[in-house]
């Protein structure tokens, strides 16, 4: 199994359902060899990891060079790098390409992966993939199981080094991270890894309809499997005396295009144009974050939205804990974790369409991102009936706790199963 | 002989509009128009004309031995009148062939029974009214109550309306080892009969019909009848209730239900000894059995057979009990528009999308429902009713301060007196005319009763029973003999609005009784 990142040295809910599907998948033993860029040695012990960063590849054999030479294709026409913005491309463009002019980089034996998102992304794509490919030359396995774009050369390499089935497992597309400014090098892998792939794995009905209709994946390939929720556990705390007798509408995640938080703002307008008695929070950081301050304070309602900047665990716990009801915006989710953590916290929520995670939720309000009528009359719904928090309290938990990862990994065994027969045969 | 009764039920509810926070105080308009007109013509088209032309040709070929009963709904006629009249016109038709029985039922298939007798008797007088000037019939023997909820206490308030015989659920666990194919009575008044659906029989139509994986599709006019055939000879009614919206709109043309029911007399005239009843016809025909306990509300909703469709979980609760508690304002302001309202408001249809056992089982409550989930049922409807609320509080707040001002321009005085005797709920304490001894332990003897109904008229009584406490009416009810009790119960279901002078001269007038 290729990952990118993986738990306590995560930077979103990658790693996360990596983790929660891979301790899964050993509960139905299904050996899991797991390979990520950079290990740190803390990692849950019962895992096989297996740290790219410690591989040396063997230079002079003539699959590695051929397979570079592909590789380099990538790294070469990635003129973008993702996950970056113009300036610091522009610095980090300049440095790189001065190290190029090294040339060494490749010809080192071993190679100490940063493991992140940073600018030498590509780069490190293309590596991982080379070693992935000599890993799949040197271990005894069944089937190849990538997790997002960044691991997929890597599958695509395993694939063709070992001839295995390869199942590529989508946890977000380009469209969902970038809008419709997709960056075209990272889409182009993406398309890649799912057309070489025996099967793609989306997180949800939403992903999949993308994966088919944006990437023109054969339908009959793609198939769904949802996340757990169980892969650590979320500490609700009891619900706190707020010292101001306004009702609170939190919002957290990125402040970014892909979560909506402009519709959060415009619903908060609306909102409090007809109840007074209402306070929002927006929890969390990112490029827009000046347009919606300026956007907030345009609308004179500053005085009633409060930013708090990005939030850790336990602060994450502590807002939820004097919400009201939690909004989650998005105008593309793949799947969504945060929700689930409202709900664990007993907090109402009002959840976009355009979301995986509203799949598999009954007890949310479900509008569409743009409707900011249908958001705002949900919250004040909330707000205004009691009956509402009443029911989220008895049924909202005990949904949550039935996102098993334990379900998740059965229906991923059931498909390791389905290709090695397949495989078999064709053998 | 045995026989087979075919109940079909007309409803449409009156649907509600998407309605924001924003709209309320401003916009008093609730219902969605467009959808109403809609879906009630593409059911006319598909379903009510369609096979009530149906049911009229099999009476012209059978005459009296073929025969069906019908409910239908005040808000489904309301609806047939405002978009598809010819609907009426066609019922008519099969009301003056003299084969089919019209029941009684509430106005807007609403949930009163369960929670207010006064409610609920207002109306099915008011169902009964709209029935006789739309088709002509006035049924006064037969009921069926929304749903078929039935319970024992239901069953006695409609007993004292002189109603013969009631439908209900033949439900596994009232009915234990009991056969539904029988009559049975009401345990507190064993005047009431009792009909049971034959759940079985009738669902292999209404539901089973066209569904392919069942093993005994398809469903032929033939196969039926050797099951009706297969029924122990000695029970005598098999009772088939359903759905009307069945033929056609559940079950489409296509799927071939009329040609089966064009067949099914035919089939069991040839082929059986059963014949075609109605339900008033059954409680003259046959001997009940034995009485039925019903201590909880049964209907015929899924597979529980309870209450718990419509009320359930705690929004459909909420929301039932804030519409409820507005009954006394409602009546309080004597407004038509308000009282419309307050109707469909009441339709059981509302409560039904807010139920979330859906999210388990049955596909059934999707299918009849426009939202997207029970919560988004909830909101809007609280949202409606928050502006209703706000219009009854104007409207008794403008009643009371005009009659303050006819006072205060009469008599500066009694000004104070006169407005808490229009607000307080209690209007007994407020009057010029105390009663001299209206208290629990009060007895009546029978002279006094006698001279009661002698003296006073059904109208009278009922607007001294309301004067009176609770036990002081029951320990009169009681005396009473039963055609004045149900003159009296007629009289209370309507809505009162008695002069101060008239209730003062009753009280004066029951005061020299009971001396």
């Amino acid at each position: 199994m290729f990952g990118w990142e993986f738990p306590p040295h995560i930077s979103g809910g990658l790693g996360t359902a990596c983790y929660g599907l891979t301790k899964a998948l050993l509960r139905h033993g299904v050996d899991v060899i797991f390979v990520v860029p950079k290990a740190f040695g803390d990692e849950d012990n019962e895992i096989k990891i297996l740290n790219a960063s410690d591989f040396e590849i063997n230079l002079e054999e003539e699959t590695s060079i051929e397979l570079w030479k592909r590789l380099k294709y990538i790294q070469v026409a990635s003129k973008i790098i993702p996950y970056i913005s113009p300036e610091a491309y522009t610095e980090e463009y300049e440095r790189l390409r001065k190290e190029e002019i090294k040339k060494n980089d490749f010809f080192k034996r071993k190679y100490e992966f940063s493991g992140s998102y940073g600018p030498n992304i590509m780069y490190e794509v293309s590596r991982y993939a080379l070693i992935a490919s000599a890993i799949a030359a040197t271990h005894d396995f069944d089937v190849i199981h990538a997790h997002d774009w960044l691991t997929y050369p890597a599958g695509i390499a395993a694939k063709s080094t070992s001839g295995k089935p390869l199942i590529v497992h989508v946890h977000a597309t380009e469209f969902d991270r970038s809008g419709e400014n997709i960056n075209q090098d990272v889409y182009n892998i993406e398309r890649e890894g799912m057309l070489k792939a025996d099967k793609v794995v989306t997180v949800s009905n939403y992903t999949r309809s993308i994966v088919i209709n944006r990437y023109g994946i054969e339908p009959d390939k793609v198939v769904t499997v949802y996340n757990g929720a169980d892969a650590f556990k979320f500490h609700s705390r009891p619900k706190v005396d707020k010292p101001y007798k306004e009702k609170v509408v939190t919002y957290i995640g990125r402040i970014t295009f892909q979560k909506g938080p402009e519709y959060f703002v415009e619903t908060a307008r609306k909102l409090l144009k007809y109840d007074d008695n209402v306070r929002f929070v927006m929890a969390g950081s990112g490029d827009m974050f000046p347009r919606i301050v300026k956007l907030a304070a345009r609308y004179r309602i500053g005085h009633k939205i409060h930013f708090t900047g990005f939030l850790k665990g336990p602060e994450v716990e502590e807002v939820l804990s004097y919400s009201d009801v939690y909004v989650m915006p998005s105008v593309s989710e793949p799947f969504g974790i945060s929700p689930l953590e409202a709900l664990m916290s007993n907090v109402p929520i009002v959840i976009s369409k355009q979301s995986g995670v509203s799949e598999v939720l009954k007890h949310a309000i479900k509008v569409d991102f743009w409707d900011i009528d249908a958001m705002a009359n949900a919250i004040y719904g909330i707000l205004h009936y009691p009956a509402i928090s009443k029911m989220f309290q008895k049924y909202g938990k005990a949904e949550v706790d039935q996102l098993k990862w334990d379900n998740s990994a059965y229906e991923v065994k059931q498909l390791y199963e389905s290709l090695l027969s397949e495989y078999l045969i064709l053998k | 002989m045995r026989y087979i009764c075919f109940y079909f039920q007309v409803h449409q509810p009156i649907r509600l509009r998407t309605y924001r926070f924003f709209d309320i105080g401003i916009n008093h308009n609730y219902y969605d128009d467009y959808q109403n007109q809609y879906i009630l013509r593409r059911v006319a088209d598909k379903c009510y004309l369609p096979m009530n032309q149906l049911l009229f040709e099999l009476i012209q070929e059978f005459g009296q031995r073929f025969k069906v009963s019908f409910s239908i709904t005040g808000t489904a006629l309301e609806q047939f009148e405002r978009y598809a009249p010819e609907v009426i016109e066609s019922f008519k038709l099969l009301a003056e062939t003299g084969s089919v029985e019209f029941l009684a039922e509430t106005y807007s298939h609403s949930l009163a029974s369960v929670i207010s007798k006064d409610e609920f008797y207002s109306q099915i007088n008011l169902h009964q009214d709209k029935l006789k000037s739309l088709i002509g019939v006035k049924p006064s023997t037969a009921f069926r109550n929304t749903e078929l909820i039935y319970s024992d206490q239901i069953g006695e308030y409609v007993a004292d309306l002189g109603y013969k015989v009631m439908l209900a659920e033949g439900a596994k666990h009232i009915l234990g080892w009991k056969s539904p194919h029988f009559l049975y009575y009401n345990v507190i008044n064993p005047e009431l009969k009792l009909l049971l659906k034959d759940y079985q029989l009738s669902d292999d139509i209404a539901f089973r019909f066209s569904n392919r994986q069942w093993d005994q599709w398809p469903l032929t006019a033939e196969k039926y009848v050797d099951w009706l055939n297969a029924i122990d000879s000695k029970h005598e009614v098999v009772n088939l209730f359903m759905d009307y919206e069945t033929f056609g709109e559940h079950q489409w043309k296509e799927t071939g239900i009329f040609d089966f029911m064009r067949a099914l007399p035919y089939r069991i005239f040839s082929h059986s000894d059963y014949e075609f009843a109605t339900p008033t016809e059954l409680s003259e025909l046959l001997q009940p059995v034995a009485p039925l306990h019903v201590p909880y509300p049964t209907s015929w909703a899924d597979e529980e057979r309870d209450l718990t469709a419509w009320l359930g979980n705690e929004l459909q609760e909420d929301a039932f009990n804030t519409l409820y508690s507005l009954r006394d304002k409602v009546s309080q302001t004597d407004d038509p528009d308000i009282y419309r309202d307050w109707l469909y408001l009441q339709t059981s249809d509302h409560f039904y999308y807010m139920c979330t056992k859906w999210f388990s089982d049955g596909d059934v409550h999707k299918y009849f429902n426009p939202y997207g989930s029970p919560y988004d049922a909830y909101i809007n409807y609280m949202n409606i009713l928050s502006d209703f609320i706000i219009r009854i509080d104007k409207k008794i707040e403008e009643k009371t301060s005009f009659q303050e001002l006819k006072h205060t321009t009469s008599d500066t005085k009694t000004q104070k007196t006169e407005k808490s005797t229009i607000t307080s709920k209690k209007k007994k304490t407020t009057h010029d005319v105390q009663i001299t001894s209206d208290g629990d332990n009060i007895k009546f003897t029978k002279e006094q009763i006698d001279k009661l109904a002698e003296e006073f008229t059904p109208r009278e009584i009922a607007i001294l029973f309301k004067q009176l406490s609770d036990n002081t009416v029951k320990s009169i009810k009681n005396k009473l003999n039963k055609d004045l009790k149900i003159k009296v119960e007629k009289e209370l279901a309507k809505t009162m609005r008695p002069r101060k002078e008239t209730i003062n001269k009753i009280l004066n007038k029951f005061n020299d009784l009971i001396k």
